[in-house]
């Protein structure tokens, strides 16, 4: 009955994100002319299913505009920024002082956009009746290869000893790397008793039917399954959606795109390209799996916008 | 066929009237050849696919080393620091599918093949039949599904240890979906043992029972066991239920209980991901893949070999 109940759940969240697409993809209507040229995107990976999603949308829209979107990292991205082959930069952390530096030499003005917010959330078990919270240290202790076999006991003697069984998003998602990143400090991660997974659908059900099973994903799929899942608290903080958009919450980033203000003055393509990611970024977001910002953050990112084009 | 009844022509008429139509002719010279190249697009198609194989598989080998593949008893590809492909793990999770799938397969599909060729009425096989066969017919994704929200669970309440995902829910399911291969194929070569034989026996005082046991299953063993090796290249090569329901975890082990990973879902794991085209672990699905395709190659040569050495003829 429980499995039933969630084989409806992923039907229902399924459908909802397929609604929320068409959705915008029905809004997105109504600029009229049609444009061309290029615009080239470059930048973070965990921003590029956001950005990739709009694009999809947008090619719908304006056939004749060419965007590509690289992956070369938040880092990565902003060098090819600083060196201006870019229009616009994903970036899932904000920008150094050192590449700000880098643009002004370079005579780059650029302006700051906040597109989303992800709060990763580590789940284990509702039956798991240990573990409360964690701190980030002991996340990643938890998480690290050492070439041992964990238990929960390591991390905790009061904890079980029994062995840890791991879920993960597959190598190729943000979520992954985001992961790999922020809490393993590009170590590697565990490799027994692991199971990696694109369909986070899998996740979710290998944790649920696991009493030692521990996963992390997305904060929109927790949210999307919230009732069979037991959500652990990062150094004392649960994710919700006011936590994940202060950033009070560890494992919590806003995403950014950074566009250069020339380009969005000179080349009517970016412009629209970048007007049309505001205005769709929400919902993009939360059908990627990320929490869309305010409705009036949008709306005062799209005015920055439109201040840039005079 | 109305005319035949007024006029009546000879045969030698016929055959006149027929020759003289140049172009029903050209057509007999022409079906060989389209036939024969229709035939050729499944040939070509099997080319393709092994010499695809064959190219990737060696990209693969000229990076990892081919001993090893073979040897290695770690299967960690997405390592970032010290990747690790043997194939062995891999091998070992298919192993235990498909030796799972054959202890439920060959029992209960022999049994339904000696009840069907042997006990049935006319009747009850024309009604029994078709419903094993429509087993066949179920999608795979169906199956894994079914192994994974309702035997896994099921399971459970006798083993408590069992994982969600596992490799013996899976197993027993894949079992089923090889019982009407089994059964059918194996009714098909017992009921092909002439009525005499039994007949013989029957007169000689034996049991139907003993008919049955002692004189047609030897009769038909090359049929048998080449439908049960063909159902094992089935199981070794099925892919939606493991993948749904055995989770995606390679170990070298004998536990059953816990997530194994096999070939096969290996492969789906890497293809529902983007792996950049021309990483190694991009390739290694091609490696993956040529292993899966010489077990399966093995087993078909095996029931090929097992019927022509084995065959009883009448």
């Amino acid at each position: 009955m429980k499995s039933f109940k969630h084989l409806a759940m992923s039907a229902m969240v399924g459908s909802a994100l397929l609604l929320g697409a068409c959705g915008a993809n029905g809004g997105a209507e109504g600029n009229g002319e049609q444009l061309s040229g290029t615009v080239k995107v470059d930048g973070s990976s965990t921003v590029a299913p956001i950005a990739e999603a709009i694009n999809e949308e947008y090619a719908g829209v304006q056939p004749d505009v060419k965007v590509s979107i690289g992956v070369s990292g938040s880092g990565g991205g902003f060098e090819k920024f600083i060196a201006g082959e870019t229009d616009l930069s994903n970036a899932s952390r904000p920008i150094k002082d050192e590449e700000k530096t880098s643009l002004e030499e370079a005579g780059i003005d650029f302006t700051e956009f906040k597109v989303a917010n992800d709060g990763l959330s580590v789940v284990v078990n509702k039956e798991n009746d240990w573990v409360e919270e964690m701190t980030m240290e002991d996340l990643r202790k938890l998480w690290l290869e050492d070439g041992k076999t964990k238990k929960w006991s390591d991390i905790n003697p009061e904890w079980p000893d029994e062995e840890v069984k791991f879920y993960s998003p597959g190598t190729d998602s943000g979520t992954y790397d985001f992961f790999h990143e922020e809490v393993l400090e590009e170590k590697d991660m565990v490799r027994q008793n692991i199971q990696l997974s694109e369909d986070d659908n899998v996740l979710v059900t290998g944790v649920t039917g696991d009493k030692n099973a521990i996963g992390f994903f997305g904060y929109a799929h927790y949210l999307a399954n919230k009732d069979q899942l037991k959500v652990v608290k990062i150094d004392g903080v649960e994710p919700t959606n006011e936590t994940v958009e202060s950033g009070d919450y560890p494992l919590s980033r806003p995403l950014f795109v950074y566009a250069k203000n020339e380009s969005m003055k000179n080349n009517e393509a970016a412009y629209d390209y970048m007007k049309y990611t505001l205005e769709n970024a929400g919902e993009m977001a939360e059908a990627v799996g990320y929490v869309s910002l305010q409705e009036d953050q949008y709306k005062e990112a799209l005015e920055t916008l439109e201040g840039l084009k005079k | 066929m109305a005319s035949g009844s007024k006029k009546s022509y000879s045969v030698s008429d016929m055959i006149e009237q027929n020759s003289n139509k140049g172009f029903s002719l050209k057509i007999e010279k022409a079906i060989p050849w389209i036939l024969f190249a229709i035939a050729g697009v499944s040939v070509l198609t099997t080319l393709g696919i092994v010499f695809t194989l064959i190219f990737e598989t060696m990209t693969f080998f000229s990076r990892v080393s081919l001993f090893d593949f073979i040897t290695g008893t770690k299967w960690y590809p997405f390592s970032i620091e010290n990747p690790n492909y043997g194939i062995l793990p891999l091998i070992s999770g298919t192993l235990k599918i498909t030796g799972i799938a054959v202890l439920v397969a060959v029992p209960i599909g022999l049994a339904s093949a000696i009840y069907l060729s042997e006990y049935a009425t006319d009747r009850s096989r024309r009604f029994i039949k078709p419903i094993l066969e429509v087993l066949a017919g179920i999608p795979t994704i169906v199956y894994g599904f079914f192994a994974l929200t309702f035997v896994t669970p099921f399971l459970k309440n006798f083993m408590p240890e069992l994982s969600i995902f596992n490799a013996l829910s899976p197993g027993i399911v894949v079992g089923v979906m090889i019982i009407p291969m089994i059964a059918s194929l194996s009714e098909d070569a017992m009921s092909s043992v002439p009525n005499s034989i039994r007949e013989g026996a029957l007169a000689m005082g034996a049991t139907k029972l003993e008919v049955a046991i002692k004189v047609v299953l030897p009769a038909a063993v090359s049929g048998i066991v080449a439908s049960v090796v063909l159902a094992i290249s089935r199981a070794i090569g099925e892919t939606m239920i493991v993948t749904v329901a055995a989770g995606a975890t390679p170990s070298l082990s004998w536990n059953l209980t816990d997530s194994i990973q096999t070939m096969t879902s290996y492969i789906v794991q890497v293809s529902t991901g983007d792996a950049g085209y021309g990483t190694t672990i991009y390739y290694s699905i091609y490696a993956v893949g040529f292993t899966l395709f010489l077990f399966t190659l093995a087993m078909n040569l095996l029931a090929q070999y097992i019927s022509k050495r084995f065959r009883e003829e009448y």
